[in-house]
């Protein structure tokens, strides 16, 4: 590019000066790109942020100890306990009574979806749990308190009207989707020549099915019910609204109890005051939360990982 | 009547046709396999040899579809293998197969092995050790794994898998055992000692070997036929067949002017 | 061990036919409970619902008479909480995914914001809801109000919307990108131009999910402190009385007191009178159609795309 004459030169400094504008737009719009994305990181640290500043000031009031050791939780008394454990018990063993329905029947469904079921079938099912996953928590616990546990009393009729148990059950039916699928998926993803190794040998479907697929998805199914205890363990409505919110150290389904979750609905729904002891608990039982939380998904991302891997 | 040079008949494929929905793939084949010794299917690709070896075992059933037309007759019964009323899994469980990519189960070299036994129902461990050992031998990769049977099965080479597929096949004795491509996705070193694998089990069980590769199939069979387009073109001594060609198309292919 | 008679072999395989059908049957009960939930839940609040279900039920506020009671501040406040979402959540959440997808580099930098993105989907919603009021209510001042609650559910959804955004621009064929590049446009002139318009179709679907997910959302709302009896409308804008009594505002609605559509039903369904019931079951009813609708008008625009993909 050579300038014949001084009409050229301009041309070429307007070009250049267009060009340095250009880019300094662009480096603006990058700038505010990254900025949203960054969003999420000052999410996190915004979460650990008010969950640990908040719970210091607990933890300058109540010892650690006591925390984690206490057995009674009776934060709003006059003599104020904060044994941690009651609201533990609550959350596992509810979390318990969800996962042993929603595993077996979530790895099931995947397997025959995956193995057994021919088109017509699965294009009824998908959407069906599709259906099943988006239904608000809030419904799901109108359908735990006012038509599962009227159901479950016919069956044990010294069953409180709150209880675990009927939470426990409806969380483990909210559940069974997101195992059903993720499953699934991990399944299918086993390549059809493995199948065919194992037919060829003579094995059924089921055997087929048991001894080759699962084992070689193993990884993807782990993440899935990884996932589900999370889901489990985080899950607040159907316990607040099935489960009665009195805190209670049993490891009795047929009781009713508080849950970690369902204790902070409890408080924000009273009238607390900002800063006082009371208000404080709802964050140092959030961080609770989180961090049991945290491990169950360091858990599940280290084995999706290797699930990735095999193939 | 047979005589003693004469070879004894194993499988027979009488007017077999191959429909992939509405599509034919294969057309009349008539063509037979002899008792322990090795045939050869070659051909250019999409010719249906593969299609034709899959039917030994019924694998098409897996899939929605399919349809089989005519007749494979399994000696010394007299079964027609692709009759409805004969169960697929009972055809499996007499036909082994080995695939073109090594597909080892995720389990320990002995579980593999041992796969098709318990599929039989056998869990007596003395058998079952006793017969892994036997098939490993008889893939000629015993040595190499005889220290480490618990070990995965994934972990071994690509040359080593494959044996070990074939020691999985072999631990049923099955009376015909199918090679698909076998040796297509392996190095040339691991390629010659599946050959001279296939060689040596000629001894023990009827094969049917499909393959791409021109010398290979003269280097390996006994046999060998040769498709084109869904057809059986030409059968006959792989000697004959390579030296002196009937058909002109076979003439072509072997001389390489085609396919 | 004798080689197996033809009997044997096909009594074996009669017994290993008798397994998968009965593992079908097993698989086919599993989804059968799944739609079984369902047709209960559905019917059971239409049924119970029904009386309550008429014009009156959307016109009238919440009253202490069950017969009396309407949702009105309840959808009017989850409209608007969904308008402040919304608002929120798409322009951060794409922006987030076009940096993501179009400019970020494979540094720690980005591994640290994608981990972020992949933790926060899987933190538990109530902690959000303490994040909201540690945060928006109380360090940034937002108060108990419309304001807040949108904040929160657009980070809550945030993952939603940018996993959407990504994979909607994955989509996109190179050809497409390098085409535009070629021509001297450029990042973000390809990204307005090209690259967006192809992507908003998948875009919108992940959008409509966040805010099907959002719409039913409670924990966080109850934790920032939405009230669960509301007897009025947040002011509209320029309106006669405002929050302080004086005009409204245009934006005084947003930093309003209000309740949603959940929280009604929570406070219904809590009520041990009967009467109160039927309410919830017709909020419910209602709550759940707006969920299945935005879930059908996402899984259509998703059909819709497939159809029309012109690369």
């Amino acid at each position: 590019m050579s300038a014949k004459s001084a009409s050229d030169l301009h041309q070429v400094s307007d070009r250049l000066a267009h060009n340095a504008l250009r880019n300094v737009n662009e480096r603006l719009i990058e700038l505010v790109l990254f900025a949203a994305a960054a969003v999420s990181v000052l999410t996190t640290v915004g979460i650990v942020y008010v969950l640990v500043s908040e719970s210091i000031h607990f933890f300058q009031n109540v010892s650690i100890v006591d925390f984690l050791t206490d057995n009674q939780w009776t934060p709003l008394f006059d003599d104020a306990h904060y044994g941690i454990m009651v609201l533990i018990s609550g959350t596992l063993v509810s979390s318990g009574v969800a996962l042993a329905v929603a595993i077996p029947m979530g790895t099931i469904i995947a397997i025959y979806l995956s193995e057994f079921a021919n088109p017509k079938v699965r294009e009824v099912a998908k959407p069906v749990l599709e259906l099943l996953g988006g239904i608000p928590t809030i419904v799901f616990g109108y359908f735990a308190l006012l038509i599962v546990t009227p159901l479950l009393q016919k069956i044990f009729p010294e069953l409180p009207g709150f209880s675990l148990l009927s939470a426990g059950l409806v969380m483990g039916i909210m559940i069974v989707p997101y195992i059903a699928s993720l499953s699934e998926d991990a399944m299918r993803a086993v390549p059809m020549s493995m199948r065919e190794g194992s037919y060829a040998m003579g094995a059924t479907k089921l055997y087929t099915a048991i001894h080759v697929v699962v084992p070689a998805a193993v990884s993807g199914l782990a993440a899935s019910y990884i996932l589900g205890i999370s889901r489990a363990v985080g899950e607040t409505m159907i316990l607040a609204v099935a489960a009665g919110m009195q805190p209670n150290l049993t490891w009795n389904p047929m009781e009713p109890a508080a849950t970690i979750t369902s204790y902070i609905v409890q408080v924000a729904l009273g009238d607390l005051p900002h800063g006082s002891i009371g208000y404080q608990t709802i964050f140092a039982a959030g961080l609770t939360l989180l961090l049991i939380t945290l491990v169950f998904n360091i858990i599940g991302q280290w084995l999706r990982r290797r699930y990735r891997e095999a193939y | 009547m047979q005589t003693h040079d004469s070879p004894q008949l194993k499988a027979e494929a009488r007017d077999f046709n191959f429909f992939y929905g509405q599509a034919q793939a294969l057309k009349k084949i008539n063509m037979p396999i002899y008792d322990k010794k090795v045939t050869a299917l070659i051909g250019p690709s999409g010719c249906g040899k593969s299609t034709y070896l899959r039917s030994f075992n019924r694998m098409h059933d897996l899939y929605p579809g399919n349809r089989y037309e005519g007749e494979i007759r399994f000696y010394p019964d007299n079964t027609n293998l692709l009759s409805p009323e004969v169960d697929p899994i009972e055809v499996r469980m007499r036909v082994g197969m080995v695939f073109q990519k090594p597909n080892p189960f995720p389990k320990t070299i002995y579980e593999n092995v041992a796969y098709g036994l318990r599929v039989r129902g056998e869990n007596n461990k003395r058998v079952l050790d006793e017969k892994v050992e036997n098939a490993l031998r008889g893939a000629a990769i015993w040595e190499e794994v005889k220290d480490r049977l618990q070990d995965l099965a994934p972990n071994l080479s690509g040359g080593q898998q494959q044996r070990l597929c074939i020691a999985r096949a072999l631990a049923t004795d099955p009376e015909l055992l199918l090679f698909d491509e076998p040796t297509s996705a392996l190095d040339p070193i691991a390629t010659g000692a599946i050959e001279e694998l296939v060689h040596e089990l000629k001894k023990r069980v009827t094969i049917l070997i499909v393959t791409h590769n021109m010398q290979q199939a003269a280097r390996v069979s006994d046999y060998t036929a040769y498709m084109y387009l869904g057809e059986m073109v030409e059968f006959g001594k792989t000697d004959e067949i390579f030296i002196k060609p009937k058909d002109k198309r076979t003439e072509d292919y072997i001389t390489g002017r085609m396919g | 061990m004798q080689p197996m008679t033809t009997e044997q072999i096909r009594a074996l395989i009669a017994r290993g036919k008798l397994k998968d059908t009965l593992f079908q049957a097993i698989g086919i009960l599993c989804l059968g409970i799944g739609l079984l939930v369902i047709f209960l839940l559905v019917g059971d609040m239409l049924m119970r619902g029904m009386e309550r279900l008429n014009i009156e039920f959307f016109t009238e506020f919440a009253s202490r008479r069950a017969s009396q009671s309407g949702i009105l501040s309840a959808w009017v406040g989850t409209l608007l909480v969904m308008l402040v979402t919304a608002a929120a959540a798409v322009p951060l959440g794409v922006a987030a995914g076009i940096y993501l997808e179009e400019y970020a580099k494979r540094n720690w930098v980005t591994d640290i914001i994608e981990i972020n993105i992949t933790n926060l989907a899987a933190v538990p919603s109530i902690v959000y809801g303490l994040l909201a009021l540690g945060i928006f209510v109380y360090t940034f001042g937002f108060g108990q109000s419309i304001l807040s609650a949108g904040l929160t559910l657009a980070l809550l959804i945030l993952p939603i919307v940018i996993v959407a955004t990504r994979e909607a621009i994955r989509s996109i064929p190179a050809m497409i990108r390098e085409g535009s590049m070629a021509v001297g446009a450029t990042r973000w002139q390809t990204c307005r131009y090209h690259i967006i318009p192809y992507a908003m179709p998948g875009i919108l679907t992940g959008v409509i999910i966040g805010l099907a997910r959002a719409i039913g959302e409670t924990a966080p709302i109850i934790t920032i402190g939405a009230l669960t009896f509301i007897a009025f409308l947040p002011p509209a804008p320029f309106a006669p009385t405002g929050m302080d009594g004086a005009t409204a505002g245009m934006f005084d609605w947003v930093m309003s007191p209000f309740t949603v559509m959940p929280i009604q039903i929570f406070n219904w369904t809590s009520r041990p009178d009967p009467a109160f019931e039927v309410n919830a079951a017709a909020a419910g009813f209602v709550l759940m159609g707006m969920v299945l609708s935005m879930n059908a008008v996402a899984i259509w625009l998703r059909y819709r795309m497939r159809k029309n993909i012109k690369w």
